[in-house]
């Protein structure tokens, strides 16, 4: 009770309800009950190994912990940097996200407009369910379906081309694979944001524009295109700050030792530093470093589209 | 009715014919994948590599699945993901739950900086190895919990049922509700848990498919022999291990048929439970994104 007191002493001003802040506080204590364990886990799980990030800058010794190993400053960063396959990396890592967002991008956006324009109810919901149901099967599946078809010996796309194509040891056929099979995957699942963005806009002005004589494509184009902008900018910003972070579940599933030329990227070399060879700092350090150009990349790319196109996410 | 069909133009007709061809090879682009895997694991693997297998099954069998549930380590396996997944579902919705009802509180001092508190962690986190660390520290590791506890609550999840109790449920049963003498419990067990089902149908299987499909978190924390379905799978489509184990005492030949087989039905025993699952909610999934993105 004794916060309560100081509260109300402190709070000389009446608040909105007339209470003061600690008897509204007291008045929600369930409601700060059921935050308990809500909080409790996200404290442990999510605020100490954030603070434990400091070990990027210290070496690590497991009876030492976070905070007691000793101080080495920038040395992790310099090993990263100068690593044999630090520029490969780099480049994989930009190359494969750039190329994979410039195709990937555009697709569920075309998709549900053509969607949208579907007039039978029930055709169009059978539609949909057929495309999103790639982005409820397990990654592992997905890449073990990538295997078996790309296999030489009797796989699906080998059956059809008549050809004995080892594609799973190509440098070259990585990075296709890995996009074909993300469009696969997850387009449909892409055109919900953009499905319910069109569900706002008013069927009057379709109607008014069929009585102008517009097309269905002209329909498109000039109403549901500039309905569409903002989300898909939206969309954009939160792609381009990503571009560090791949799918590190499907490189790792598809990497061979003879693709890795293209297949090598920051995400996998972090997970074999780290949980393989037990270098804590050191994979902690290049965790760090991707993390540091995602933010430096939202930061920029939410500047020029708030410049663009007066929208801002952050 | 009659008149917005006169307007239909033949330009119209054209279009809409067009557009119901080309969204139908789509739908055959992104199902054959999926229907050629079904059919290869009800046939001969020997007639699947020569190619008899585009369209129907050849020699039909399910040796391949009746495999996947005599093999230890593969049902076993199967077992592991369905407790994974029923226990991690209950805790994550009950964690959704408990964040979401209190911000969605108006009236809650402090409601902003909570809000803060959880939406920092979408955006930050401490990557791979810290968290790793606070895991063993936690004595998690090898552990059930380390699927569940690591994740923190599901963020995404909460904003769209936040939006749901703040825009679906009305304001006068919170109001005749306190008039009765209900306390915030109350609230909660009686009004709101019931009016949100539709929308906790959306969480729960959006939850179900997440545990039922995670294999990473496994493969960091827990050990070989509580791996969940999908990182035995690993074993046998991607580093092909294993199968050796499983196919022991046959002739060369009727193992390598068996274990081509199983790769393809055990794929099927992975996706089947998930793509049978979705079309029952598939009717919120707009109505969730939409009040999670705009709001967000």
């Amino acid at each position: 009770m004794s916060t309560v007191t100081k509260a109300e002493g402190k709070k000389v001003k009446p608040l909105k309800h007339g209470k003061s802040l600690g008897r509204r506080i007291m008045e929600n204590w369930q409601l700060y009950l059921m935050l308990l364990i809500p909080i409790a886990i996200t404290i442990v799980y999510k605020y100490i190994p954030m603070y434990g990030i400091q070990i990027a800058f210290r070496n690590y010794k497991p009876a030492q912990g976070f905070f007691g190993s000793k101080w080495v400053g920038l040395d992790w960063f310099e090993r990263f940097f100068t690593a044999p396959t630090f520029g490969r990396m780099i480049k994989n890592t930009v190359l494969l996200s750039t190329l994979s967002l410039l195709f990937s991008f555009p697709v569920p956006i075309l998709l549900a407009l053509a969607i949208n324009q579907l007039r039978f109810k029930r055709y169009k919901r059978v539609v949909q369910t057929v495309l999103y149901a790639p982005h409820f099967i397990s990654i592992m599946v997905v890449c073990g379906m990538i295997r078996i078809f790309l296999s030489p010996y009797g796989g699906l796309i080998n059956l059809i081309f008549g050809n004995q194509i080892d594609y799973m040891t190509l440098p070259e056929a990585f990075r296709p694979i890995y996009i074909i099979s993300g469009i696969w995957q997850d387009a449909g699942w892409g055109t919900i944001i953009y499905l319910a963005t069109l569900s706002a806009v008013d069927p009057g002005l379709y109607e008014a524009a069929k009585i102008d004589g517009a097309s269905m494509f002209q329909r498109i184009r000039v109403i549901d295109v500039p309905e569409l902008i903002p989300m898909v900018i939206l969309q954009l910003i939160m792609a381009v700050s990503g571009i560090m972070s791949v799918g590190f579940e499907k490189v790792f599933l598809l990497q061979t030792q003879l693709n890795k030329a293209t297949s090598d990227v920051i995400a996998v070399y972090v997970y074999e530093q780290g949980i393989v060879d037990h270098a804590y700092s050191y994979s902690t350090a290049i965790g760090l470093f991707n993390t540091v150009i995602n933010i430096i990349l939202l930061v920029v790319v939410n500047k020029i589209a708030k410049k663009a196109a007066d929208v801002s996410f952050v | 009715m009659k008149r917005k069909q006169g307007m239909h133009t033949m330009s119209d007709k054209a279009s809409d014919i067009v557009l119901v061809v080309l969204t139908a090879l789509i739908m055959l682009i992104i199902a054959y994948p999926l229907y050629y895997v079904v059919v290869a694991s009800v046939s001969d693997p020997y007639d699947v590599y020569a190619g008899k297998t585009f369209l129907i099954p050849s020699q039909f069998t399910l040796e391949g699945y009746k495999m996947v549930f005599k093999n230890s380590s593969l049902f076993n396996g199967f077992l592991h993901s369905i407790l994974y997944t029923v226990l991690g579902t209950v805790f994550s919705v009950a964690m959704v739950y408990l964040t979401a009802f209190p911000l969605s509180k108006k009236k809650l001092p402090g409601r902003k900086w909570i809000s803060i508190f959880f939406i920092i962690t979408m955006y930050f986190g401490g990557g791979l190895i810290p968290t790793y660390l606070v895991v063993r520290d936690t004595g998690l590791l090898n552990t059930m919990w380390a699927l569940f506890l690591p994740g923190g609550v599901a963020m995404g999840n909460v904003i769209i049922v936040r939006n749901f109790f703040e825009n679906n449920i009305p304001k006068e049963l919170y109001e005749a509700a306190e008039i009765d003498g209900a306390n915030d419990f109350t609230t909660f067990w009686r009004i709101v848990v019931p009016l949100s089902r539709s929308i906790m149908a959306v969480i729960v299987v959006f939850s179900m498919v997440a545990y039922w499909n995670d294999w990473f978190t496994a493969l960091i924390y827990l050990q070989k022999d509580q791996y969940p379905f999908p990182l035995v799978l690993r074993g046998i489509l991607i580093t092909s291990e294993a199968m050796t184990q499983m196919t022991g005492g046959m002739s060369y030949a009727e193992s390598n048929r068996i274990s081509e087989l199983v790769k393809f039905a055990s794929m099927i025993v992975a996706a089947a439970p998930m793509l049978i699952l979705y079309p029952f909610v598939q009717k919120y999934f707009e109505q969730g994104f939409m009040s999670g993105a705009v709001k967000g």
